[in-house]
Formats: structure tokens, sequence, C-alpha cells
């Protein structure tokens, strides 16, 4: 009998703990089906987060670093400039790369460090129990904004990927929606495009996967994915920004 | 072949950091430490390492602790005001067990400050500066030649540790320049890095990471470094003496006010006043067996700092009630003349001051108060 599907070898045996629905497990694996397909399990670093992803280095089989709350483009940047030869990605989160770590990223973009970054925006902080984001849409409701976004008082959501996209140094920018079988063929081509732009040792690749967050958005899986469609795309139209 | 040259503190900071087969320098821009960065700009590439001017000092600490990560000699330099922001990367190099070096050329604070020199950093330093319980090896150096010394010095305790090692110094000890002798001598040993993630190549793969829920392997680690700096406290004092054997009082400085106290030595000695020195060189670990001894001998201490007392608590904790010991210090970028130590000692002595150059803020006409 032939075997069409299987668990990837760049992922552990350890069972992810997100909760039901969540889509960092599913883009997880994308990772690790892109490191098993280029072969880089043995070759590459990565750096998780601080929020829901923290944990990470438990579930890729590759060696990982646990890096503080949005230093990861920093992080690898170091891994990177010492050993140019090896793969390095960082996995971050709306709160780590948009709000405490916008110097971290904006600058390893500038620099065009030659690294992966895999951003997760799901609009919320999602670990520490959904407090407002630099992403959440206005009127979207947050812990620490009860009645909704509010401009006034809030600012307004950060585009990431039009906000890198006016510099020079990025090779390649897209957004993604992995709500629907072909969203995520899209999310998955995008993460292995990304990994293959740093390979070739063009520089900065950055995927931005619009994801959900059934928890703290109060929603059902399928009701999440059905916002995203609705509401997030409208913020955050997904699309290529730069590929070069 | 060792070469004998001018230079200045922060320069030879460089030569020793090319000397010690440093890897990677990341740096940022902060007075009066400036000259490390531009010359490592040029120096690090020319030795075949990794140089970037990074965009914060946040940046440049993360992004050493990537580098030490991949397994690779990497440091970082600023003063006061940068380190401070470093504190959070330092907590987390400690406790991933992490060897890199920092170098601290400190300036008059708190705050924004000056750039003059100043050591009201040592509490950060010695105590943990960032969160939770850890330590920093920590070396002072008092003259140029101890700047280049102290890097391979520092990057050899830190991988023998796996523990960030700081180099402490002040803005005289980074701007002066005295001769050196560039002699390319350093003992450094090459210890495994089996831990680094730089690739699982013929292994299984390796996590860096510091984040552990479970309280008992939490504690575990903590209790593994605790052990390492008892080791380190054993192994790794380093002081120098001047002239403390039949000395009445015996001064206790680290870094420039050391080199000004050595004179005052000499001043109060040809006045028949029996003062020697005491000049730490590892102020974590603290030459506290050397003060305990000199105080059961019978001498009493004073400790000049360019802070409002900071070393001096290590100093009578380690003396523990058998002795005296006195302070004096200036601070926000104030130095201390010879003259103005020395009238302390006079008074420690029983006799008036001599001639005061400086007057003290405390010696200036008080205003009237006000109800």
């Amino acid at each position: 009998m032939q075997k069409v599907f299987e668990r990837p070898k760049s992922l552990t045996d350890a069972e992810f703990a997100y909760c039901a629905g969540c889509m960092h497990s599913v883009i997880h694996r994308m990772i690790a089906e892109t490191m098993d397909e280029l072969d880089i399990i043995h070759n590459t670093v990565g750096i998780c987060p601080v929020g829901c992803a923290v944990f990470m280095y438990e579930y890729m089989a590759c060696d990982m670093i646990e890096a503080a709350h949005g230093r990861a483009p920093a992080v690898a940047t170091g891994v990177k400039r010492v050993l140019p030869d090896r793969v390095v990605f960082s996995y971050q989160g709306d709160g780590d790369l948009a709000s405490i770590g916008t110097a971290e990223i904006i600058h390893a973009a500038a620099r065009g460090e030659n690294i992966t970054v895999i951003f997760i925006n799901n609009t919320t902080y999602g670990m520490t129990g959904g407090q407002m984001a630099p992403t959440t849409l206005l009127g979207q409701t947050a812990t620490t904004c009860p009645s909704g976004r509010n401009a006034v008082t809030n600012g307004y959501p950060i585009r990431v990927c039009e906000m890198l996209a006016t510099l020079d140094g990025p090779c390649y920018l897209e957004r993604v929606c992995p709500t629907s079988p072909a969203g995520l063929v899209k999310t998955k081509k995008a993460i292995r495009k990304a990994f293959e732009k740093q390979i070739e040792g063009k520089g900065f690749s950055l995927v931005e996967v619009l994801s959900n967050c059934p928890t703290q958005w109060r929603m059902t899986p399928i009701e999440s994915l059905k916002w995203i469609d609705d509401r997030v795309c409208q913020v955050f139209p997904p699309g290529v920004f730069v590929d070069k | 072949m060792a070469t004998r040259k001018l230079m200045k503190g922060n320069v030879a900071i460089c030569h020793g950091a090319v000397a010690a087969r440093c890897d990677a320098f990341f740096g940022y821009p902060i007075t009066p430490q400036n000259e490390i960065p531009e010359y490592m700009s040029s120096m690090m590439p020319e030795s075949g390492g990794v140089f970037i001017q990074a965009e914060s000092e946040v940046s440049a600490i993360n992004m050493v602790y990537g580098a030490a990560c991949a397994g690779k000699r990497a440091m970082t330099s600023s003063s006061s005001p940068g380190i401070s922001l470093k504190q959070e990367g330092l907590s987390y190099i400690a406790a991933c067990e992490l060897p890199c070096v920092v170098v601290n050329v400190q300036r008059g604070g708190p705050g924004l400050g000056n750039t003059l020199p100043g050591q009201a950093d040592y509490f950060q330093t010695v105590k943990g500066g960032g969160h939770g319980d850890y330590r920093l090896i920590t070396l002072a150096p008092w003259s140029v030649q101890e700047c280049y010394e102290f890097v391979p010095l520092a990057f050899d305790l830190a991988d023998k540790y796996r523990n960030p090692a700081m180099i402490l110094m002040d803005a005289i000890v980074g701007q002066m320049i005295e001769p050196l002798v560039l002699h390319g001598k350093f003992e450094m040993h090459d210890y495994p890095k089996t831990w680094a993630t730089n690739g699982a190549r013929g292994r299984a793969h390796n996590v860096i990471n510091s984040l552990w829920i479970d309280p008992t392997v939490m504690e575990e680690l903590n209790l593994r470094m605790q052990a390492k700096y008892l080791e380190v406290q054993r192994h790794e004092v380093r002081a120098h003496d001047y002239r403390v054997e039949d000395a009445d009082i015996v001064l206790i400085a680290y870094g420039s006010p050391a080199r000004i106290c050595k004179t005052v030595v000499d001043l109060a000695r040809d006045e028949g006043m029996r003062v020697g020195m005491l000049r730490p060189v590892t102020l974590f670990p603290f030459p506290t067996q050397a003060a305990a001894d000199l105080a059961s001998n019978g001498k009493r201490f004073l400790v000049v700092e360019m802070s409002h007392g900071q070393m001096v608590e290590d100093v009578r904790l380690a003396v523990n009630g058998i002795s005296e010991v006195a302070f004096y210090g200036r601070t926000g970028g104030a130095v201390p003349t010879p003259t103005e130590i020395l009238n302390v000692v006079r008074a420690e002595f029983g006799k008036p001051p001599v001639v005061t150059h400086y007057p003290r803020p405390s010696e200036a006409p008080e205003k009237e108060a006000h109800e």
C-alpha cells in the first residue's frame, strides 16, 4: 500500500498543545514539511517567540532558540552572520513582531538580513488572554479595549507587509490567508518560497499569515475562519508585496 | 611579536578582542565607548569576524545572544544607559548559560547623566542588573594594558563557566592613553560547545531556552547556576595589593580611583602615615577573603568609589564588623583628587586637612532653610 500522508520528519513526536481550531499547528506543519522537502533539517536554526508559539522548540526537530519577546530578528541575525551557510528562520506573532519587536523587524529587513520570518497575525495577544494587539482591527474588542478598538484612544492597526515593502532590504514579502484549501496551498507555497529565497542568498523574506484565535475571539473555529475572510482580509489584503 | 604602542583603553579592548579570537561584535554608539565599535568595524572584518552596528543596545545584546547560541565568541560594548538596556538580554544569556563578553565604560549617572567617569553601575553589574538570580563574572581594569589583557581572560572565563562576563571600566580607563605591550600571549582554552544551536548535523537537535514551566526544573537550573557561582568564587578571585603589610589603613578602590589611591598611598607614606591599598580586579567574585584577612590583622579601611557607596557594601560584608570601614565617594562625573582623599586619610589619623583644591558641595555656604 502506498503511503500518501505522514508526519514530517522535521516535527518531533510531541503533541501540539494549541487550542482546538488554532492554526499555529497547521503553520508549524507547513514549516516542517518545507524543511523536509528542502532537506535542511540538519542545517536549520529556528528562533521562537514569546506568545502562544513560545513552545515551538518542543515541536520542531531542528535546532531551536527561544528568544526574548520581540527580539527574534536580532537573535536570528546573530546566528546567521556567524553561520551564513545555515538556514535561519524566526516565527513571531503580531504582539512580538509588530509591537515590542518593531525596531528589530524593521532593521533586520532594512539590512536585508538573509533570514526568513514567519509572521503570524491573529490580531490579538492569545497567550496572555486576548489583549489589544498592534494589528487589532478598529472596532474589534479585546480585554484592554473592551468596547472595541477606537482610533482616537488606541490608534490604528499596523500593516507590516506594506510597511516593510517601503524598504530596499526585503526580497520577498507575501501575506497569505489560509482559510480555504486554496489558501492553505498558497500559504505552504509562500513559506517554501521564503525559505528558498534565503537558500539562494537573496536576503530578507517574510510571510505574513492571517491566522485565527478562536479562544480569544470567542468564536468557533469555523466562525473564526469566516471572520478572517470577512473582516481581517479587508484591513490586511492578501498578496505579494515584494518578490525579487 | 610583542609590540609597544601608545593607545587608548577603548582601543586596547579591541586589540584584546582580536587576540581572543572574538568571532562577532555587535555595537551601538554611546559616549564614552565609541572608539570600541568604531575600531571594531574595521578590525573584526580584517580578522575574519563579524561587525554589526545594531539598531539599539537591546538588539546588540540579542545579536550577541544569537551568535553565542551558535557557539561563537561574541561581544558587545556600551556605557551606563546602554548597559541598562542590555539587562534583559543579559538575564536570558545567563539563564541559558551562554558565554559572551560585555564591556561597560561607565559614565556619570543616573538617567542620561553625562559622559564623564562614574562607577555607579557596580550594583547593577555585580548583583545582577536584570531579573532573576544570576551573576556576571566581572573584571575591572585600571590600565590600558589590563584593558587589552582582560578581554581574552573574560572570554576564557565566560567559556569555562558558560556565563556572561563583564569588563567594568570607567570613562577614564576607556579614554586615557598610555603605553601598552601587545604581546599576544594568552592562555585560552577551547571548551567544547556541544550545546550550540549550529545545525543538528550528526546529533540530536539542540534547544537553547530559559523557559521552564515546571518549578522543579527551573529551581534545578537556579541551583546549578548558584553552584557554578560558588566555583567562580572559589577559583577566580583576583586582587592586587600595594604596601599593605605594615599599613594601619587600607584604601580599597578599583578602576581609575585605584590609580588615584595609589598616589594617595605614596603621599600619605611621605607624611609618615602607614597606608596601603587593596585593588579588587574581579568584582564578582569579590576578594572577600583578602579584605577579611586584612581586617583580622587589625587594619582599618577607607573605600573610595566614584559612586555614593556601592562596593563598600561588599567590603563591609567581608569585614563583618571586625574592623571600621570608612567611605569616600564622588559621583555624577566628578573625580576625587588625591588631595581630597589624602584629607580623608589625614582625618582618620587625626590630622587636620591640607589645602583643598576642589570645594565639596557640602562645604559651599548653606542657603537658609525654608519652612
